[in-house]
């Protein structure tokens, strides 16, 4: 599952994959003119859309892939840098940046595309880029706490607006072929010499529909996390998958055994989890199988035992467990309810039992006082919870 | 120094394809490394190298030059090896297409000079705006649309708003 920074790719490989891929992002930039200021500030002056077709093209392009390899499991969409929102700088900046645009005719990237081919003005405009940095590296105690003001986090548009990351993606492919239909007729209209006089029809109404067509497909396909927590929660599923059970006793006695074969996993709440906790569990929330961050833990070769409460919530994210590939999963019997009962609150009364059942009730005698006292020594443990390993990126501070 | 005077440049790509070929390209960024495409953070890495050169003392005061101050070098980041590949693949695209000239290009009634100043001007603009808006149109606008990141979107609006709405003002630079 990608992305392969930074747990697979190191960073001294990074740097040259880095350069690699700068390698084919110029290329590209510059085979579709983005080192002529002419030609990118056509776009404000109606006689030349080749920014908008390009850039459009290649944000539905990107996105639909992203969308698409989080569907089927391939990008683990929590760990990528989503560039993070903080409102009134995004703005005030994004209006900065666009005077900057019309002005100097250039942005950042296209700029070393064009001092590359040796455009005079495009070298004046990076040395000017590189001046305001360091302007704004001097105004910034000024103007840090507006830079902060209005923070969202990683806010992503969908859920911003309560939609699926493929239904947005329809709508923006719905945008974007729009504004292809309406740019390329104003195009003719304004400059019938444009790019859009050379443009084979036949090819492009089809890759229109192509497009479209998988925006469809991308709205209509359930989100991964939702899609297989439904089948998990299916009787028929977990009917057909039978999850190995542990009784409270074994689970017990591996505990007091120091069974290094056994990994505990409790999938309840954080809170519950850091009031009352079995020694040696780990908290991992169902939702959170999805992602690479348990990635050790769930792909051991220990035996993990899922814990809850009770013995259903359990069953249920075992089956989600064994869909995603998890091996060797089994859950507590009975949940902690049936665990406290049986064998930290056994009774000390011994009423007339049977031979075979008096061992049972021995060893539970024996080890309640024992569990009680580590499960007490783990109450005073600061909750260890994983912070997520996030991809580190974008071009601010 | 006319490197290919005697050959035409090539006609530049049909825009859909070329915008389809980047989409791949910055999927693959994701894919692979997790991030995005970026140019602007490029810029300030020469800042804070220059200015922790320069004046060690005054870089170590600002906030802005210390939060990317590593134990290495801050021109071993993955920007400027981005930003050095980007220049590289454009400098062969220039060849393989006969593009390679040294020029000021202006539009024939605008003086050198002026273009000049202006691209100053606005590079300086865009610099300054970028860092305001972490990010320029590669790194926050188009990565941030790949992942549909509210900022990203919402930083790519004012970009083009605010350079339709000023173009009027700034048409004799162009037209």
């Amino acid at each position: 599952m990608g992305p392969f920074v930074p747990d697979i790719i190191t960073d001294e490989l990074n740097l040259i994959i880095g350069f690699l891929i700068g390698m084919a992002f110029g290329f590209v930039l510059e085979q579709a003119g983005f080192s002529s200021s002419k030609k990118l500030t056509g776009l404000f002056y109606g006689t030349d859309f080749t920014v908008l077709r390009v850039f459009f093209t290649a944000g539905v392009t990107a996105m639909s892939g992203v969308t698409l390899l989080s569907t089927l499991g391939m990008l683990d969409t929590k760990i990528i840098f989503i560039h993070p929102t903080f409102l009134y700088a995004a703005l005030l900046g994004g209006v900065v940046m666009g005077l900057g645009f019309v002005i100097g005719g250039y942005c950042p990237g296209t700029a070393f595309c064009g001092a590359a081919i040796g455009k005079i003005d495009a070298i004046v405009f990076v040395l000017g880029g590189i001046f305001g940095v360091f302007l704004f590296g001097e105004a910034y105690p000024y103007l840090s706490d507006f830079y902060r003001s209005g923070a969202f986090g990683d806010l992503t548009v969908y859920s911003l607006l309560g939609m699926s990351a493929g239904q947005f993606g329809l709508i923006m492919i719905g945008i974007a072929v729009s504004a292809f239909i309406a740019v390329g007729q104003l195009e003719r209209w304004i400059n019938p010499h444009g790019p859009a006089s050379s443009f084979p029809k036949v090819s492009h109404r089809m890759a229109a529909a192509a497009i479209l067509l998988i925006g469809v497909i991308l709205a209509m396909v359930p989100e991964r996390t939702e899609r297989f927590q439904r089948i998990a929660t299916s009787e028929t599923y977990q009917r057909q998958h039978p999850v190995k059970r542990m009784s409270a006793d074994e689970i017990a006695f591996r505990i007091l055994d120091k069974d290094p074969e056994l990994q505990l996993i409790d999938i309840r709440p954080p809170e519950a989890f850091a009031q009352q906790s079995l020694p040696g569990a780990v908290n991992i929330r169902p939702s959170e199988f999805f992602s690479k961050q348990w990635d050790d833990i769930l792909r051991s070769r220990k035996t993990k035992v899922l814990v809850a409460d009770e013995e259903t919530p359990a069953t249920t994210a075992a089956a989600l467990a064994s869909l995603l590939g998890y091996q060797r999963v089994a859950v507590l019997e009975g949940g902690l309810s049936h665990f406290t009962k049986t064998i930290l609150e056994a009774p000390s009364a011994e009423p007339n039992l049977e031979n075979a059942n008096q061992d049972e009730r021995r060893f539970r005698l024996r080890a309640a006082p024992l569990l009680t006292k580590m499960i007490s020594e783990r109450n005073n443990l600061p909750p260890a919870k994983r912070p997520v390993k996030k991809v580190l990126g974008g071009c601010g501070i | 120094m006319n490197m290919n005077a005697k050959r035409e440049p090539a006609p530049y790509m049909n825009p859909y394809q070329a915008g389809f070929l980047l989409g791949l390209i910055l999927l693959m960024t994701i894919y692979i490394t997790g991030r995005g495409l970026g140019a602007s953070g490029a810029f300030k890495s020469v800042v804070v190298a220059g200015v922790a050169a320069v004046a060690p003392e005054h870089a170590a005061q600002g906030d802005f030059y210390q939060a990317t101050a590593t134990s290495h070098s801050p021109l071993k980041a993955w920007l400027v090896f981005e930003a050095l590949g980007l220049t590289l693949g454009a400098f062969l695209s220039g060849v393989v297409s006969h593009r390679l000239t040294w020029q000021v290009e202006h539009p024939t009634h605008v003086r050198p000079r002026t273009r000049i100043i202006a691209a100053l001007v606005g590079g300086t603009l865009f610099g300054f705006g970028a860092m305001l808006g972490r990010g320029c149109t590669s790194g926050a606008a188009l990565s941030g649309l790949a992942v549909l990141s509210a900022g990203g979107i919402l930083t790519m609006a004012a970009i083009f708003g605010a350079a339709y709405g000023s173009a009027w003002f700034f048409r004799r630079l162009w037209n």
